[in-house]
């Protein structure tokens, strides 16, 4: 029984069969509501599927040697990793099995951006580079943050187990490191005002810019998943704790839906700014606010 | 035709991505090609994105009258869209160097060098213009997946202020054996 439970959490919810759908619905989400921001129609319902076949369609330039190869593995193993993540999240509840942690989310969560960075270089491309460059200079920026909010959340409640955290409810602190979450998400998603890695009318399309057809398709489908896993992990950890599966599955959807509109809102409603003032942004404000909330875990555990 | 190919077909309909190049242009066709994705015209709704790289695009849109130092880019652009790909000479200026003809800096017309799908005439065209060339590239580019030859150029009707596909050319293509006439 129990095998059948984690086989139907990694293949159908929150898996593969809930996330591929769900990874096109949030792509088509957020260039809907970028679309209403600005006063257009937008694309239709069906518009990140349509792209996906038919970017499946098209032929791909001659890749040779190991180099080529390497082009090929990275979307590949950006989009397993991602899948991977979302599959990880414990939406339902616990049931024995295989439960993995939050340092196994991380790490799943921060491969595909290691795939961005090692395929802009890659590719050989002088935009891709630079995109590439961005990456890993905005990684190092957000990931401080980022893992310094986990390590509060996973502190402030003695676990580092995601199934435990889902089961507990949300204390202050806890509120405190999600906020910390959400700062870092643009950045993550690379969406605006951080959109410095594939920003467009600038560099191209950054990494990705050499790439066609079908690995384009999965740089997609990877971008989709990451949205799922991201806004996700967020969903996990500020939902309410609830008895019934389809009403934590429920909940969980819908802090997803509104999460992703809420990140495409602020990102039709900024510009870009340059990478020397996102890392300042990153370092010098929010640092402080992700060391206080690990300082006051830390007190408060101590004093327990 | 299996139902794979029929949903790739249908896909390539609904989802044309633009690569945008100036082949020499003054810049009138460029304005009016990114008016077409501007609120006002939303050419998303025809699942249109504009790409930065060629190796994304399905669909090539060439302004201008291709100079002699723009040809050998226009060329190498054109090798680097994969297949399946259209092209769309936006403006009179690919079609038939419109008021620059004969002149020495000049490499144009733009069927001289790439085979062109589709000609979207006027000095400039209008965004509407542009978009029913798209949607005529989608289409052209769908038939060809399914290896149906096109031989023939399309000429998309010149489309005035107003026009709301209510008037004589009724938002309908025209094709022309000779698509200079036309464009001039």
């Amino acid at each position: 029984m129990n095998l059948i439970t984690a086989l139907a959490r990694l293949l159908i919810f929150p898996g593969l069969v809930f996330a591929v759908p769900a990874a096109w619905f949030f792509l088509w989400v957020e260039r809907k509501a970028v679309a209403r921001m600005q006063g257009r129609i937008g694309p239709p319902f069906m518009q990140p599927f349509f792209d996906f076949v038919k970017l499946m369609g098209k032929s791909t330039p001659p890749r040779n040697g190991i180099g080529g190869l390497l082009m090929r593995a990275w979307p590949l193993i950006a989009v397993s990793s991602a899948a991977g993540a979302v599959g990880l999240l414990p939406v339902l509840p616990a049931s024995g099995g295989f439960q993995g942690d939050l340092i196994l989310l991380l790490a799943l969560l921060e491969l595909p951006s290691m795939c961005i960075i090692a395929a802009g270089f890659s590719s050989g491309s002088i935009f891709g580079e630079i995109g590439s460059a961005r990456e890993a200079v905005l990684s190092v920026s957000y990931n401080i943050v980022f893992l310094l909010a986990i390590v509060s959340i996973a502190a402030s409640q003695h676990t580092f187990s995601l199934a435990a955290l889902a089961q507990q409810s949300a204390s202050p602190l806890r509120w405190l490191g999600i906020l910390a979450i959400l700062v870092c998400l643009p950045a993550k998603l690379h969406l605006n005002p951080f959109s410095l890695p594939n920003a467009e009318q600038e560099i191209y399309s950054g990494p990705i810019t050499e790439y066609a057809g079908p690995e384009l398709a999965m740089w997609e489908l990877s971008h989709g998943l990451e949205w799922v896993a991201a806004t996700g992990l967020v969903a996990t950890l500020a939902a309410p704790v609830l008895a019934t599966w389809w009403a934590a599955a429920l909940v969980f959807v819908a802090l997803c839906f509104g999460l992703v509109l809420l990140l495409s809102v602020v990102a039709a409603a900024t510009a870009r700014l340059q990478i020397d003032t996102t890392v300042r942004f990153y370092w010098q404000c929010t640092l402080i606010f992700a060391v206080l909330a690990v300082a006051s875990a830390l007190f408060m555990r101590f004093r327990a | 035709m299996n139902l794979w190919n029929k949903l790739m077909c249908y896909s390539r309909r609904h989802s044309p991505w633009l690569f945008h190049m100036n082949g020499g242009s003054c810049n009138g066709c460029d304005i009016e090609l990114i008016a077409s994705l501007t609120p006002r015209y939303d050419a998303e709704q025809l699942g249109v994105r504009l790409e930065g790289s060629p190796r994304h695009a399905d669909i090539l849109c060439i302004t201008g009258p291709i100079t002699k130092t723009a040809v050998n880019a226009v060329k190498t652009v054109y090798d680097q869209v994969c297949d399946p790909k259209a092209v769309i000479a936006i403006g009179s200026c690919p079609a038939t160097t419109n008021v620059f003809v004969e002149s020495r800096t000049l490499a144009g017309p733009l069927n001289k060098h790439i085979p062109v799908d589709v000609f979207v005439p006027g000095c400039p065209p209008r965004p509407d213009a542009i978009i029913l060339g798209v949607a005529k590239a989608a289409e052209i580019l769908a038939e060809r997946a399914g290896k149906k030859q096109i031989a023939e150029p399309v000429v998309m009707p010149l489309v005035g202020p107003g026009c709301n596909g209510a008037c004589a050319c009724g938002g309908e293509a025209k094709t022309a054996a000779n698509p200079e006439e036309v464009a001039q």
